[in-house]
């Protein structure tokens, strides 16, 4: 699979990633040249195969359910960039 | 001080012959004497240090020392240190001070131990050679032309160089195996879910480990047997008994069935490399142990199916740092998308935008199934090769790495060319298993790893197999020349 | 054309845990901001999810509620996309393989119809947090404090075709999750959300016309007005010769319309996967078990055993049974009464009801408690006081004044049923009124009501209304 500028953009932007418009080009190379690795993966026959998402095979435990956390608003808070009567602030959102 | 082992360092701090302020204040001193030639620490925590170790000189004055009370360690910078800056290798995370311990961390502070500072480490614990970490490359020990492997490489060059007894590491893909052999040291990485992941910065949630670096295996086991254990807060974290690793380490191998995989031997294996790898085998048949052939058909796939994996994992594991709550936040965003884009964009480096980019591209619309669900298939023909195997023999052996320490700057023009010197160490991972690499001896004078691997919870067998090893072998007591004094 | 409008509801139900369906932090409402939203629904580096026992018990209690399929084995995955009030950058949900799944509601449309609704699926995930709008110069603040509160998504085929048969299975799913007691259900807190899937085609066409989402319809009242708006706007357009285009719509229900929202104008690639820090949850025999034996009677169950048991109508039922609260007061209301199940039906729909809206208060808080209202009742049937009478004693009850028999004894309301008075009372009516009384006798009958109204009059209201009227058809015919 080799990528274009504009499927480097794409997946950019889907990642909220500024890239450099002069880098764009190398990431194309770079990241092709990575999916042309992953590709060897198309030598195996897969068709009956399971997927394993988790190296153990567990499953998930539970969790009573108890408050266990206080509040820590203010330690938490001391290290956001921007706080304004304790909340985080982000440019203008719009529904 | 600096030249002896955790084990001699605890019965030497019980005995009186040094407390562990003179032992913490030897190992800072050197630190700043030294590691301007490696830049194998981010943060050196000083002061803490040496309140850590009043503290721990106390509790052995009381005579309520653990086998670790005034031992110095240093944390991977990957781990959240409360009131610490935690940057993970970042600038992302170069203003972060985490609100609070990871449980790794937690257990060294109640085990009494001291907390030298925050190791170096590739960013976000993505590379093979230390070299994409914001703070600069560590340089190795042995040589400082060399890199010392990655990600884990400022925690395996501070223990080569002896600042540390003891660090702690990460294991991803061979983080803690790969440096640890390049740098010529003992690192293990457990079963994954032995060691809580809570608090460790994540990369790829369902390859991440845990895991120490000391110089024996011997040290290893007393550092393990206080990270090791079941941790409510990780889910993934596995609720069965942690052995004390110490006491099965002195057990004969006669009769031990060590398979060695053709893979693993094949052409892109440095001769000298496996030179030494033979030699090691060689002890290993003196000390009565039985070595066969066995294959792991799939091997070749591992990096293939690694860099689909990992990166769509940590495409969603590293979405969180988006300049809103901590970290780096772009100046003056224009508007939503621009706090995000920018922040992030100039918060990571480049090679973890390439592997957030190629995650995103794996999960995509269209491609889910030819990439993700095509590893995650064959990741289950990979562990099935590795259970087939572990029926005919008790652990699995070869190089932790195809060749010793390159050059920095070598392959860094190069992912792919990178991606494959964690060739060795990437399939146990993908299974979940346990493994290891020792000191086995030099090639060109740089240090050979061997690797290892073990069925599941089989930590104990592996040390057992290591100090063996080291007993006849002493290896993992050569000091590079420039730090051993 | 006849249009043909399809209807499926996603219904947002947030779960009545005490703690996260992550994290061990509150889920209180209205605590000041970033108060309840610890390290773990922050997204800092390293934490890590645990899941909520309760929050899984809930969602297989509705399961078994709606007789769906209770997964034995349901994963946990990520939906991915950058937005302020998602600190992960990606929601906890599940895609592949939810919780529930197959149920199916019957929803009454009118006295004697119904008709099921089927239930594509519930499954468990993690609210977002909040934006708040004022203004912080040009910026916008985000409280995490509902970040994490466990939701159930509760997603129906697309099986109605009204406005009104949406609203009924909104209502009926509010009825049921707060009988099952796995939410609050309040609205106005926003614990209960729905969104609609709206679109239209010709009457007869088998294929389904494209649809627009509608966001944001919290009440029942807006559902309706929001769903037939947006079945007009759609007509309007295809009839003008436009087509629907698949997108999310926002329903501003201060100007009564729905409109785009900017937001979602891209669309999103979720790239969902599995998640890799939760493990896949099994569900036993065992635990589905144990949550049958704390199922409660579902709504259906207990208005037909209202019906069969009380004798009441299937309206009245209906309207007794639709919380399980005023079922509760009801059926209290009828024990203290000595068992008149028709009068408490009666004064519980009627005058209960009717006042407690006009205050806008709920059952539970009524001042009129069950046991002050059965013993009203008795007082009713034991001929202490006429249903009339019964009306001041209820409004003296409403206002504070003491249960039945104190304000009956201190108003002095006791109903006369000595013969002997009302046929007194009766007789000095008739002197009184010679002219009407001669003229009911020539036939005007319906001067009886007439005289009804004196002799009530005459003892300001406390005859037994049956005798004086037994009483007066015999004297008025002389």
């Amino acid at each position: 699979m080799s990528l274009e500028r504009s499927d480097v953009e794409k997946i950019a932007h889907l990642a909220r990633l500024a890239i450099d418009r002069d880098a764009v080009p190398q990431y194309a190379r770079d990241l092709s040249n990575i999916l042309g690795l992953v590709e060897q993966m198309n030598r195996v026959d897969t068709d009956d195969i399971k997927p394993l998402a988790h190296p153990l095979d567990a499953v998930q435990r539970l969790r009573a359910d108890r408050v266990t956390e206080t509040d820590e608003r203010d330690r938490f808070q001391s290290i956001a960039p921007a706080v304004e009567a304790h909340l985080y602030l982000v440019p203008k959102v719009i529904e | 001080m600096h030249n002896k082992s955790i084990v001699e360092l605890s019965q030497a701090l019980r005995a009186g012959k040094f407390s562990s302020v003179e032992l913490t204040r030897h190992l800072l001193a050197r630190i700043r004497r030294l590691d301007g030639r490696l830049n194998s620490f981010v943060t050196v925590t000083d002061e803490r240090a040496l309140a850590q170790a009043r503290a721990a000189d106390q509790r052995l004055a009381k005579g309520s020392a653990g086998p670790l009370t005034g031992i110095p360690v240093a944390q991977k910078d990957i781990f959240c240190t409360a009131g610490i800056r935690t940057s993970c290798g970042s600038r992302m995370l170069d203003n972060f001070i985490a609100p609070y311990d990871a449980t790794t961390v937690e257990k060294f502070n109640a085990a009494g131990a001291v907390l030298l500072g925050k190791t170096n480490m590739d960013e976000f614990a993505m590379g093979s050679s230390n070299e994409t970490s914001f703070y600069g490359p560590v340089r190795n020990p042995w040589d400082l032309a060399a890199v010392p492997g990655g990600s884990s490489g400022g925690s395996a060059a501070a223990v080569a160089a002896r600042f540390a007894p003891g660090a702690t590491g990460t294991d991803t893909g061979g983080s803690i195996r790969q440096p640890a052999a390049l740098c010529g040291i003992t690192g293990i990485k457990p079963t994954y879910g032995r060691v809580s992941r809570y608090g460790m910065i994540a990369f790829a949630s369902s390859l991440d480990q845990g895991g120490v670096m000391t110089r024996s295996a011997e040290d290893a086991a007393v550092m393990l047997g206080v990270m090791a254990g079941y941790d409510p807060r990780d889910s993934t974290s596995v609720d069965r008994p942690v052995p004390d690793y110490t006491k099965t380490l002195a057990e004969p191998l006669q009769g031990l069935k060590i398979g060695l995989p053709r893979e693993y031997f094949g052409d892109g294996l440095d001769s000298g490399v496996a030179g030494v790898i033979d030699a090691a085998l060689r002890e290993y048949r003196k000390l009565g142990a039985e070595v066969v052939d066995i294959s792991l058909p799939n091997s070749a796939l591992a990096v293939p199916v690694y860099y689909v994996i990992a990166p769509a994992e940590c495409s969603s594991n590293l979405s969180r740092f988006d300049g809103v709550r901590f970290g780096h936040r772009c100046d003056k965003p224009r508007d939503l998308e621009d706090l995000y884009k920018r922040s992030r964009g100039e918060g990571f480096g480049a090679e973890v935008k390439r592997r957030i980019m190629i995650g995103t591209y794996v999960l995509s619309a269209g491609y889910y199934d030819a990439y993700y669900l095509k590893a995650q298939k064959i990741r289950r023909l990979m562990s099935q090769d590795f259970s087939d195997a572990f029926r005919k023999v008790d652990v699995i052996m070869g190089p932790a790495s195809p060749t010793v320490a390159f050059n920095i700057g070598e392959k860094t023009d190069d992912p792919v060319t990178m991606y494959l010197s964690d060739i060795y160490t990437i399939a146990v991972n993908l299974a979940g298993l346990p493994g290891m690499s020792i000191p086995a001896g030099f090639c060109a004078s740089r240090p050979v790893g061997l690797q290892i691997i073990g069925n599941y919870f089989d930590e104990a067998r592996l040390l057992n197999i290591a100090h063996r090893y080291q007993q006849v072998t002493d290896w993992h007591t050569r000091a590079p020349a420039e730090f051993g004094e | 054309m006849e249009w043909e409008t399809v209807i499926g509801l996603e219904i947002h139900v947030q779960l009545a845990t005490q703690s996260k369906i992550f994290s061990g932090a509150a889920t209180a409402y209205g605590a000041p901001p970033n108060t309840q939203a610890c390290a773990v629904d922050l997204a800092f580096p390293g934490v890590l999810p645990v899941l909520n026992e309760a929050a899984v018990r809930m969602a297989v209690k509705f399961g078994l509620a709606v007789n769906a399929n209770v997964a034995r084995r349901s994963v946990f995955a990520r939906k991915n996309y950058f937005y302020p009030d998602l600190p992960k950058g990606y929601q906890i949900s599940q895609y592949e393989l939810p919780v529930v799944e197959h149920g199916t509601l019957e929803v009454q449309l009118g006295d004697n119809e119904s008709k099921t609704i089927g239930i594509t699926r519930a499954h468990l995930e993690e609210d977002a947090g909040k934006s708040l709008h004022e203004d912080f110069h040009g910026l916008t603040g985000i409280d995490l404090n509902r970040a994490g509160t466990p939701l159930l998504e509760i997603v129906s085929e697309p099986d109605m075709r009204s406005a009104a048969e949406a609203a009924a299975y909104m209502k009926k799913i509010h009825t049921l999750v707060r009988y099952l007691e796995i939410s609050d259900g309040n609205m106005q807190e926003g614990s209960f959300r729905c969104d609609a899937n709206v679109s239209v085609r010709p009457r007869g066409q088998a294929t389904f016309g494209t649809r627009a989402e509608i966001k944001n319809l919290n009440s029942f009242r807006y559902i309706e007005r929001a769903i037939n708006h947006e079945i007009e706007r759609q007509i309007a357009l295809i009839e003008g010769g436009g087509t629907v285009i698949q997108e999310t719509r926002l329903y501003d229900s201060a100007a009564d319309e729905t409109r785009p929202m900017r937001s979602k104008e891209q669309a999103n690639d979720y790239r969902y996967f599995p998640d890799p820090d939760l493990l896949p949850v099994e569900i036993s025999e065992e635990f589905i078990e144990q949550v049958r034996q704390t199922l409660p009677e579902l709504p259906d169950e207990k208005r037909g055993r209202f019906v069969y048991e009380y004798g009441l109508t299937p309206y009245e039922a209906g309207v007794l049974t639709a919380s399980r609260e005023l079922a509760d007061f009801f059926e209290a209301t009828e024990k203290t009464s000595g068992g008149d199940a028709k009068l408490s039906a009666n004064w519980v729909t009627g005058e209960l009801l009717g006042a407690l809206n006009k205050y806008g208060l709920d059952v539970t808080q009524s001042p009129v408690t069950a046991a002050m209202l059965g013993g009203m009742i008795r007082r009713i049937a034991d001929n202490t006081i006429s249903g009339k009478l019964a009306k001041q004693v209820f409004e003296a009850m409403w206002n504070g004044e003491g249960d039945a028999d104190a304000v009956i004894a201190a108003k002095g309301l006791t109903q006369v049923t000595d013969t002997a008075a009302i046929e007194q009372v009766i007789d000095e009516v008739m002197q009184q009124n010679p002219e009407q009384l001669a003229a009911y006798r020539s036939g005007k009958d319906k001067l009886f009501g007439f005289f009804v109204g004196q002799v009530m009059k005459a003892t300001q209201g406390k005859a037994n209304p049956g005798q004086v009227n037994d009483i007066l058809k015999k004297k008025l015919s002389g």
